[in-house]
């Protein structure tokens, strides 16, 4: 059953991202500065949750990241956020974690 | 006679300059501007702000308490940083980083130590107050010598400071009556994943939040020899618990009367439980997941705000009816509330919309706004004088 639900996770990661509106991208810039923040720390250093740093996710492939954050993590503090973002939203967000902080 | 002059000329110019205006604090307080390092020196009786103190490191999730004597916060911030912040001189007297990621903090029932509670690494550290000397440091060891994350830390009576351990699932009761000799006891069955705890104002009932299951932890101070005892299991049983996004804070947790009002968690409700048999007697509909319940000083009314995407709201229930009274829309992401020690007024930071509002509780009007830059946590200086504030 997580297999399957997993496989067509998997394939909603593949196909080409769409663009998003620079105004979503700065929203999911404060989410994620903020409100992921909460748990996660302001800057993202680790907080109840864990680093979500660049180089704390280096060895993390990019599928489990989107399952994570859209399905959460049953049993931790980790919410699902597919009620609240997007498929696209979870991969601009990814692609945020990849990239340092200036 | 020369240097008699001298001396009056002295006195003279003191009087003059040296001490222009005597100022106490007790309308005092601080808040937290949580994205640039700088706290906001305010005061209650005027409501103004009346400086601003920076550099104090990240203080996202910062909290502060006070020194016995009102005259200096002490500042937990995020980045293990621990900061003595003087509110009369308005600058940082000292300043520590103690550890990795901290999460808050206490002082002790005599004020002399400060005990901080730390993610990474794992554990407390206790320091001087006056001097911000270490004075102990508690590693929360379990399992297989792994440090678990410490939350819930708070001051009780006898010189203690008790916390959990989130990892761990377990709850530590620290005496500190001989400072160099710190009196640990452990109690290993408190439940999965415990995330904040609170002290009831009378420092008897320490009770922990639990997210990995129903229920909560009550550790009854007076009589520790009965262990932990597990308080309303499956209070929100039978229903699939929302995602929760903000974990909800357990201080300020409201007490009247005989009734506890706390926030469910994963639920858009409040519970009321009975504060002699821990039972729960009812629960309240909110509008979201409630973060911070908190009474007014006169425990007629209760103020809830919520979890996002819901933290554009305030609702403010009345105590003896138990309904909603009045819904606000404050603005977006009000992250915390402050009343004044009496409760005529209540501040309340607006973080996305950089203002504290400064409300009436009988009117709900707003009656003046200050730009605070991302307010977070806001204290004042009574809590200088409470049971684990
Ligand atoms: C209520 C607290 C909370 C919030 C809010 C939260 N997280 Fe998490 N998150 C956690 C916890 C706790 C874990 C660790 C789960 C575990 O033990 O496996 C986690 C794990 C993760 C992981 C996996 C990291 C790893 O190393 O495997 C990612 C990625 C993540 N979160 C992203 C996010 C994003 C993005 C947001 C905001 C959209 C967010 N989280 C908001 C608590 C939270």
């Amino acid at each position: 059953m997580k297999t399957s639900l997993l496989i067509i996770l998997l394939a909603l990661v593949t196909p080409a991202q769409a663009e998003l509106t620079q105004q979503r991208l700065q929203e999911l810039k404060h989410l994620l500065k903020h409100d992921c923040g909460s748990c996660h720390g302001m800057t993202l250093n680790g907080g109840l949750g864990p680093a979500l740093l660049p180089g704390s996710l280096k060895d993390k492939p990019d599928e489990l990241l989107f399952v994570t954050i859209r399905e959460g993590r049953h049993g931790t503090p980790m919410p699902p956020w597919k009620s609240l973002l997007s498929d696209d939203d979870i991969k601009s967000i990814i692609k945020l974690l990849r990239t340092p902080p200036e | 006679m020369k240097k008699l002059f001298a001396i009056a000329l002295i006195l003279g110019s003191l009087n003059a300059c040296s001490i222009p205006t005597l100022r106490a604090t007790g309308d005092m307080g601080l808040i937290i501007e949580r994205a640039i390092g700088r706290v906001q020196v305010v005061e209650h009786s005027q409501n103004t702000s009346l400086a601003k103190i920076e550099g104090l490191g990240d203080l996202s999730h910062a909290s502060i308490v006070y020194s016995r004597d009102q005259r200096y916060g002490y500042v937990f911030g995020r980045d293990g940083g621990l900061t003595q912040v003087d509110i009369l001189e308005q600058k940082i007297v000292k300043r520590v980083i103690q550890s990795g990621n901290s999460i808050g903090g206490a002082i002790s029932q005599d004020g002399s130590l400060i005990a901080v509670s730390n993610y990474k690494p794992g554990g407390v550290k206790i320091f001087a107050t006056r001097t911000l000397e270490l004075v102990a440091d508690i590693p929360a060891v379990y399992g297989d010598n792994k440090l678990s994350k410490t939350v819930g830390l708070v001051d009780a009576p006898g010189q203690k400071f008790v916390f959990s351990l989130y990892d761990a699932g377990e709850t530590w009761v620290v005496d500190m009556q001989d400072t160099h000799k710190p009196v640990i006891t452990k109690f290993t069955n408190t439940g999965s994943l415990p995330y904040d705890g609170l002290i009831t104002p009378d420092g008897r009932y320490y009770i922990a939040g639990l997210f990995g299951e129903d229920g909560m932890a009550l550790l009854d101070l007076w009589h520790l020899e009965k262990g932990i005892q597990r308080i309303m299991p499956g209070y929100g049983r039978g229903r699939e618990p929302l995602p929760v996004y903000k974990m909800p804070h357990l201080e300020g947790w409201a007490m009247a009367g005989n009734r506890v009002f706390m926030p469910a968690v994963g639920q858009h409700e409040v519970v009321v439980a009975d504060a002699t048999s821990w039972k729960q007697v009812g629960s309240i509909p909110v509008y979201g997941q409630p973060i911070f319940v908190m009474t007014r000083p006169d425990n007629r009314q209760m103020w809830v705000n919520f979890a996002h995407p819901r933290n554009d709201t305030i609702q403010v229930i009345d105590v003896e009816t138990m309904q909603v009274i009045k819904t606000l829309k404050p603005g977006k992401a009000v992250l915390h509330m402050e009343f004044t020690p009496r409760g005529e007024h209540v501040w309340m930071s607006v973080r996305d919309e950089d203002r504290v509002d400064i409300l009436d509780t009988e009117s709900f009007e707003v009656i003046k706004s200050l730009t605070v830059d991302k307010p977070s946590g806001i204290f004042f200086t009574n809590r200088a004088q409470k049971i684990g504030l």
